[in-house]
């Protein structure tokens, strides 16, 4: 790639640092590029125009969309960013995930810090400035957080605008015309007056060289593609069976294998038998795997069959676990954090203590909450394809974090980053987990072992289920006080559970110490908007060593179950409809209170129900996004049937609302399965689950008719991954009052209520 | 020892005959996607709990990861043999047209379910949707649009026949 090429991608990237709102520290540094990926790895007759770009002379136009897909679109809605600009159809293009690299960072995802997504302050702001230029730093490309579309929207509609204008620009100097009055349609620039036409493909290796000038992105007024719902790109090979999945990977001269991991998470093995699975048809070798993440052995045979068999037949004596070995022993840990209650107040107006020091016995309320750990059950188990030989390795896998894993994989196979290539597929679910480095780090370790040829890792469901890195379980103690109108006046929430940042960073970044408050203790619970005098929430970190990550809406998914159970009851309390407690505690923040009334109008909140229904109402922001749910339910002999599930949803910019409604009925889906029966539990240390016998999920005939609708009052862009998760839960158990009187303040209700 | 293999034996998948070296013993499942390289049948849970293996055995729904290779009688049909060249099979066409699919993991198990329930029954009511889908897991939440395109499918079949 010449010179001009990169500066031409300097200048790109200073367009977006602008637009994110450039920081004054450390600024000339964070606006130099990281390099192009692409140079050098272009055909002969392709151009690349920048990290997103590549056009081939036969009209081939490549988007690159370098975030996972795990069933969000992200292959749709990125790659429609560029097409909206450079007038092309989504069907003209080809997308692809392409490689590893820190061009690909995402800034948006460590962004929000302790604030509120709604508190616009000099510091907030800021402070996301601030964190954005850690990102460009740290330079992790990942998905997650419901991210990838607000870190793309500016970036990958600015790569499709420059490179229209350079190939107007090369069609100038062919035409002899003057570039601004040229048009792009179709994949053609034309010229009007003479007629004159050319396509990308034509005009692509002289346009890439231009410099990139300076252009304003389109008003949404002219889109075309974006804010409508497109044709997915991955629908064809989703429904016909296509090999598109890290499970899928097939290579010359495979090995299979698969892992068993101490079921004591993290604890070692004292001694070990290998002898007969060893011996067991099939098998070619068991090798130790020690890493940060676990300890165990991983199996290499001749198919993934004879592997689980031998796998069985290991027998191993293993270490104690590092933390409690039963619920009894966590249950003590979660008691003892709520007493010590020395964690930070990320939310402290007003004056708490003293509210409540002379406050009437009777106008007091207080409530216990629980939530026990969760693992992700992503359809597809944990997998990893690798194949280290001549000194280079690849990896292919489902992954969350490409640079991360190439750069683990390199550490484990010994190799420097560059001779390692991850190949990032398609993800069977991601939820989060496949954020983690294990099934690749492992599939390195025996890679070293496979004498040169690829090895496919497949861990089994039990496997699956009992080594994840857990939604942590969580406790709380609330307290409210009423005034003489039903509406509270003190609100002190004190939450205790794991921290999942200390729990990540331990396996991930060791040397990194996490600094100032961890937000993901109380988000959920001390982000919302509502303004209530006296209102406090606390978290506190649990000492429980259990392994921890990132569960689809994190904190928000038992903090949200927390704050709007807690708020109902207060409703309750004070004879105070749950809607009209929200009008007047929302009144400061009318884009909630808009996605509050609308869900309520869809649900007809308020109008009677036949006897034996009734309603219950939830309110979460997270991730940027506003959302109210309101669920239905029903008393089917004894048994609760969800019915119905309204929600209304606000992230403030729509691109495609197809894609998003899926996004948030799949979020709902997936809070409910939480919260009708999902629970992980411990016995001698080891996870007692192992599949979906005994950790199950909504089921089609449990599943509710859901209506999703949008609104776009918000500021700014939220996500649409996570956020239709939080309100899912607190929103049925409130619906559960209604119908039953009972309140269940601990999940899965499933222990106190049987559904149908 | 050739480990792992005990059998060679044929298997009559999508029309094909195919001949393969198997433990007779070993799932269906996996001879399929490690001995075959027919992918389409996905692992999800390998106790039958999941139905993200399922295919036909003579046009009945069988989780292919609890049938032991050695015990299967009949044409097998994976989702691989659903579509007559570009043409998609009517339940893959409503699969697209109701946009089904999210991270598409469960779907091949999906629609050889649906395929089977609508063979059966052109014209099942919700409660028979329920039934016979209940035993494919989506951890995504596409359900109610799998209830969308089952009747979408019906009805295009319906008017097929017509
Ligand atoms: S893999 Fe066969 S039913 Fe789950
Ligand atoms: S589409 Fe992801 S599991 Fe069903």
């Amino acid at each position: 790639m010449s010179r001009l090429g990169k500066i031409t991608r300097r200048t790109l990237l200073v367009g977006a640092a602008v637009v994110a709102g450039g920081v004054a520290f450390g600024y000339y540094q964070y606006r130099k590029p990281y390099p192009n990926p692409l140079d050098g790895e272009t055909a002969e007759n392709e151009a690349t125009f920048n990290p997103w770009l590549k056009i081939a002379s036969d009209n081939t136009i490549t988007v690159i969309v370098p975030r996972a897909e795990m069933g969000q679109g992200v292959t749709t809605t990125l790659a429609a960013l560029v097409a909206e600009e450079l007038d092309i159809a989504l069907d003209d293009i080809e997308v692809e995930h392409g490689p590893a690299a820190y061009a690909y960072y995402n800034e948006v995802m460590t962004e929000e810090g302790p604030f509120p997504f709604y508190d616009e302050s000099f510091t907030a702001n800021a402070m996301r400035g601030a964190m954005k230029v850690a990102a460009k730093f740290l330079g992790i490309q990942g998905t997650g957080g419901s991210t990838s579309t607000r870190d793309a929207f500016e970036k990958m509609r600015l790569a499709g605008a420059t490179a229209r204008e350079m190939l107007k620009a090369a069609a100038a100097g062919k035409f002899g015309a003057d570039a601004s009055i040229l048009t792009t349609a179709g994949g053609s620039v034309t010229d009007p007056v003479s007629g004159q036409s050319a396509t990308y493909g034509e005009l692509a290796l002289a346009a890439a060289g231009l410099p990139v000038p300076d252009v304003a992105l389109r008003p949404r007024a002219e889109w075309k593609l974006l804010g409508r719902s497109q044709p997915r790109t991955d629908m064809r090979a989703k429904v016909t069976g296509a090999p598109v999945f890290g499970i899928d990977v097939a290579l010359p001269d495979m090995l299979f294998g698969t892992v068993k991991m101490s079921p004591r998470l993290q604890a070692r093995p004292k001694s070990a038998d290998l002898s007969r699975a060893e011996a067991m048809p099939g098998v070619v070798k068991v090798v130790a795997i020690d890493t940060g993440y676990g300890h165990g052995f991983g199996v290499i045979a001749e198919n993934t069959w004879a592997a689980f068999k031998a796998a069985e037949a290991i027998e191993v004596d293993w270490e104690d676990a590092s933390y409690p070995a039963d619920e009894a022993g966590i249950a003590a840990r979660l008691n003892e954090a709520l007493d010590r209650r020395d964690g930070g107040s990320l939310r402290d107006d007003g004056d708490v203590d003293t509210a409540f020091a002379d406050a009437p016995a009777e106008n007091v309320l207080s409530a216990e909450y629980r939530v026990p750990y969760l693992a992700h059950a992503t359809m597809e188990p944990m997998n990893a394809t690798a194949w280290l030989r001549d000194g280079k390795l690849d990896v292919w896998c489902g992954n969350q974090g490409p640079t991360l894993v190439r750069q683990f994989c390199a550490g484990a196979a010994g190799l420097e980053e560059e001779a390692v290539l991850v190949h990032t597929t398609m993800m069977g679910g991601g939820f989060g987990r496949r954020i983690e480095l294990d099934a690749a780090l492992y599939a390195t370790h025996m890679a070293r072992e496979a004498g040169g040829r690829p090895v496919k890792v497949t861990w089994t469901r039990e496997e699956d289920t009992t080594h994840d890195v857990y939604r942590p379980a969580a406790a709380g103690r609330f307290r409210a006080r009423l005034g003489a109108d039903g509406l509270p006046v003190a609100l002190d929430m004190n939450i205790a559970t794991p921290s999942v940042l200390k729990s990540i960073l331990g396996r991930t970044f060791p040397s990194i110490s996490p600094m100032g408050p961890d937000r993901l203790l109380s988000e959920g619970a001390f982000d919302q908007p509502y303004s209530i005098a006296n209102y406090r929430v606390t978290g506190t970190e649990a000492e429980l060593t259990i392994p921890t990550g990132f569960w689809r809406s994190v904190g928000n998914s038992f903090n949200a179950f927390f704050h709007e159970s807690f708020l109902d009851e207060v409703a309750h309390a004070g004879k105070v409809d749950p809607l009209d407690l929200r009008r007047k505690l929302m009144a400061d923040y009318p884009v909630a209170l808009a996605v509050v009334e609308k869900a309520a109008v869809m649900a007809g909140w308020g109008t009677p129900l036949p006897a034996g229904r009734a309603r219950g109402m939830a309110f979460t922001i997270s991730f940027g996004t506003w959302v109210a749910e309101v669920v239905q339910v029903a008393e089917v002999d004894g048994a609760i049937r969800i019915e119905k599930v309204f929600c209304a949803a606000d992230l403030g910019t729509v691109l495609d609302p197809a894609i998003v409604k899926a996004q948030m009925m799949s979020g709902i889906v997936f809070g409910l399965s939480q919260a009708i029966g999902q629970e992980i539990t411990f016995a001698d240390g080891m996870v007692e689950q192992s599949n979906f016998h005994d950790y199950d999920a909504l089921r089609i005939n449990q599943c509710p008719e859901i209506e999703v609708e949008l609104l776009e009052n918000a500021p700014r862009m939220g996500g649409a991954g996570e956020p239709g998760t939080p309100p899912a839960a607190p929103a049925l158990a409130n619906a559960i009052f209604a119908l039953t009187g009972k309140r269940i303040r601990a999940l899965p209700l499933s222990k106190e209520v049987d559904f149908v | 020892m050739t480990a792992g293999r005990g059998n060679s034996m044929k298997l009559t998948v999508n029309g094909t005959e195919i001949e393969i070296d198997a433990d007779p013993e070993m799932p269906l499942l996996w001879a399929l996607r490690d001995l075959a390289g027919i992918t389409g049948p996905k692992f999800g849970c390998g106790i039958a709990a999941c139905g993200a293996c399922t295919v036909h055995v003579d046009g009945v729904p069988t989780r292919s990861c609890s049938v032991p290779v050695g015990g299967v009688v009949g044409e097998i049909t994976t989702i691989e043999g659903l579509a007559d060249g570009d043409t998609l099979h009517v339940v893959q066409q409503a699969w697209v047209d109701e946009r089904v699919p999210q991270c598409g993991y469960c779907q091949s198990g999906q629609i050889m379910s649906a395929v089977a329930l609508l063979d059966g029954d052109p014209d099942p009511t919700d409660a028979q949707i329920d039934e016979a889908m209940a035993g494919n897991l989506c951890r995504c939440g596409t359900y109610p649009r799998i209830r969308a395109a089952i009747k979408r499918a019906a009805a295009e079949k319906a008017k097929m026949g017509a």
